[in-house]
């Protein structure tokens, strides 16, 4: 199977759609005749042309409001953000409008756009610009959160938020665009709400979606030399998020951990693992486990960054605690 | 731009001056000042009578509709917010009046006259009201949140700005879709200060948008006078700095002058795709909603302003045209009082939502294969 990379692989999800569909767009800073600030939408304006894909004036809250406008008459924005750090500019229109016109209207609206761009940190861009803020989004209902962490994965669900008929985010790594993975050429789509198991083991489920699937990897591999052999299950979908695919791997390791880029407290992880020792608890032999960035704004100095960010050997301790073998 | 201070020499000097000067200032504007007389021999040329006259009746609809709608409240059966929408029906019914139906009507939270000069139902915007099931959006909406996409009626947003990005959006789409409609967006005098309004209209003029964008400026942004918290009180003038097109209506209590400037301005959308921002000068006759008693305006201000009555000039004007009779119009008042009571009958009888209603609609009820 060919290989490439994951900004690739977003961009030829965006293309396939916007050739399958008039009435998708991408709308956002940069996209059209910079090519996009991390080049996801590389060649979309000769192919598209202006009328399609179009740059925007650096007004998160007034270009985004616009997407989610035109996606309650019909039209199926791709709104990008070139980050998500920009995109707090823009949570009113997330928040107040796209998420709740259906319900406010009784059913009468959907908003049917993607909202998508990079987060997570980058390599020592400071503390405006590195942050995972998929908890805000996940909290609301009325929105979807997707994030993938494989180039297969990127193009499939983008595809798959594309074509969903409810305000969709989709958080692509920041770090990951440059991954390299296989896609295959023809037509594939990844549903809504499915979870992957990245990495099969029996003894502990390690949790984690984005950026940290690739952590939890590594330290499963560094694990596996130790005789502890570890399971990764990549979330995909914060919202609504795999209950199945997670029943199933806690039943078989009885032990979890989650990982997250995000701070620990009211996020994601939080309320997975409150949902793990809610439903799971009989099936589980320890304290659900969670590693997670430092609490504190991303600092700018190296070393410091590096210290606030999860990375194997907490994934490792994490585990090794969960299997009491620390 | 500095405000001047009042002109000091000209303050009366001894209470007898004082109330002498009051007097002949009341015995000037007594006078109900007349509705544009050319304006509407052209219009009735224009509409018709009957159109004219249809246009009379759904503003005294609105005041009647209003009225019901704040003893509604007092009496507990509306409950939250209830921004009612009395002295304004001039604004709602003369710009609505001018758009065609594939046109859109994007709202803020004092929309009821609007929707009703839309052509919602009153019975449904009623039941809305009273958070019932055939209210327009299933009770689920309430007084801020009146949706019908029916008629192209699109808000109720309870965010103040947040309908401004929104509507251009809408706009943006007809553009997309070649459709020749314009979208009218309405909004107070209050959202203009926001980032929201600047954003929007700087994206609607530099990508030639069909928005007409309506700042019903009504003085006060909730309780603080407009000239407190804008630098420019000519609103208007702020189209100068979008390169788009800006309109006042000094008098937006007079339904022919509204409607003439928003006939023009949507046209202007529609076929050349251009941005319009009007400012419609208008006064609202209640508090920012049911809850203020509007203590920060002078009983004298208030009345002057009433003496503009929107209604009671339309009146005036229909019977001295010889379009109906004192009395023929005074049938017209008995029956949109009835109506309104009607719909508060309406609303009364109906049921509140379902307890399966509460999980129902957050997301679209999709298949999770794609097609």
């Amino acid at each position: 199977m060919r290989t490439i990379a994951y900004r690739e692989a977003l961009n030829e999800a965006m293309v396939e759609e916007m050739e399958r569909d008039e009435d998708v767009f991408l709308l956002g800073e940069e996209v059209a005749e910079y090519n996009g600030a991390y080049k996801v939408s590389q060649g979309m304006l000769d192919k598209f042309g202006p009328k399609r894909v179009i740059d925007t004036p650096i007004a998160e809250l007034g270009f985004a409001g616009l997407g989610i406008g035109a996606a309650m008459v019909g039209l199926k924005p791709i709104v990008e953000m070139m980050t998500f750090n920009f995109a707090v500019l823009a949570l009113d229109q997330v928040i107040n409008t796209a998420a709740k016109m259906r319900y406010m209207s009784g059913g009468q609206l959907s908003c049917p756009v993607v909202v998508r761009g990079a987060g997570g940190a980058g390599g020592a861009l400071g503390a405006q610009h590195s942050q995972s803020l998929e908890a805000q989004y996940a909290h609301v209902p009325g929105l979807k959160v997707m994030m993938p962490s494989t180039p297969y994965d990127a193009k499939g669900m983008l595809k798959t938020a594309i074509r969903d008929p409810d305000p969709v985010i989709f958080i692509e790594g920041e770090i990951l665009y440059g991954l390299q993975g296989e896609v295959p050429e023809e037509e594939y789509t990844i549903p809504m709400g499915k979870g992957d198991i990245k990495r099969e083991g029996a003894d502990c489920t390690l949790i984690a979606w984005s950026r940290m699937v690739h952590v939890c990897k590594q330290a499963a591999d560094k694990l596996a030399d130790e005789g502890i052999d570890v399971e990764v299950v990549d979330l995909r979908s914060l919202r609504p998020f795999d209950k199945d695919l997670l029943r199933e791997s806690i039943k078989k390791t009885n032990r979890a951990v989650i990982v997250e880029e995000g701070w620990p407290w009211v996020s994601v992880g939080g309320a997975v693992a409150d949902w793990i020792a809610r439903d799971l608890f009989d099936w589980l032999d320890a304290p659900v486990g969670r590693v997670h960035q430092r609490d504190v704004p991303m600092p700018y100095a190296f070393n410091l960054e590096d210290a606030s960010l999860p990375g194997t050997e907490q994934v490792i301790e994490a585990v090794k605690k969960a299997a009491y073998v620390a | 731009m500095a405000k001047t201070a009042p002109d000091e020499d000209k303050q009366p000097e001894t209470a007898a001056e004082e109330e002498a000067e009051k007097q002949a200032h009341e015995s000037e504007e007594l006078e109900i000042p007349a509705l544009d007389a050319e304006l509407g021999e052209k219009l009735r040329e224009e509409l018709g009578d009957e159109r004219l006259i249809e246009m009379y009746e759904t503003m005294v609809l609105i005041r009647r509709f209003e009225e019901q709608a704040g003893r509604a409240y007092q009496m507990g059966k509306i409950k939250g917010f209830c921004h009612l929408y009395i002295g304004q029906e001039a604004v709602a019914m003369g710009s609505i009046g001018a758009l065609e139906e594939r046109d859109y009507v994007v709202a803020a939270y004092r929309e009821h006259g609007q929707a009703l000069a839309r052509g919602l139902d009153p019975d449904a915007v009623m039941a809305e009201l009273f958070g019932k099931v055939d209210g327009v959006s299933k009770g689920k909406g309430g007084s801020m949140h009146l949706f019908d996409t029916d008629k192209n009626f699109y808000g109720g947003w309870g965010i103040v700005g947040g309908q401004i990005p929104t509507a251009t959006g809408v706009a943006f789409a007809a553009k997309y879709r070649d459709e020749e409609a314009v979208c009218l967006c309405y909004m107070g005098d209050g959202t203009v200060p926001q980032g929201a309004f600047h954003e929007s209209l700087n994206m609607a003029s530099t990508w030639d948008l069909p928005v007409v964008y309506i700042i019903e400026n009504n003085r006060y942004g909730m309780g603080t006078a407009v000239e407190r918290i804008s630098a420019e009180t000519d609103m208007f003038k702020k189209a100068d700095g979008y390169a788009m097109e800006g309109v006042l209506v000094e008098d937006g209590q007079d339904v022919f002058k509204v409607y003439d400037a928003i006939k023009t301005a949507a046209e202007r959308g529609r076929k050349e795709n251009r941005p319009t921002l009007v400012e419609i000068r208008t006064y609202r006759y209640r508090g920012h909603s049911m809850s203020d008693p509007a203590t920060y305006r002078t009983k004298e201000e208030v009345e002057r302003e009433q003496r503009k009555d929107p209604i009671q000039r339309f009146t005036r004007w229909l019977v001295e045209n010889e379009l109906k009779t004192e009395d023929e119009l005074k049938e017209i008042d008995a029956r949109c009082k009835q109506r309104a009571k009607d719909a508060v009958k309406f609303a009364d009888k109906a049921d509140f939502p379902p307890a399966s209603a509460l999980t129902e609609d957050v997301y679209v009820d999709w298949p999770w294969e794609i097609e």
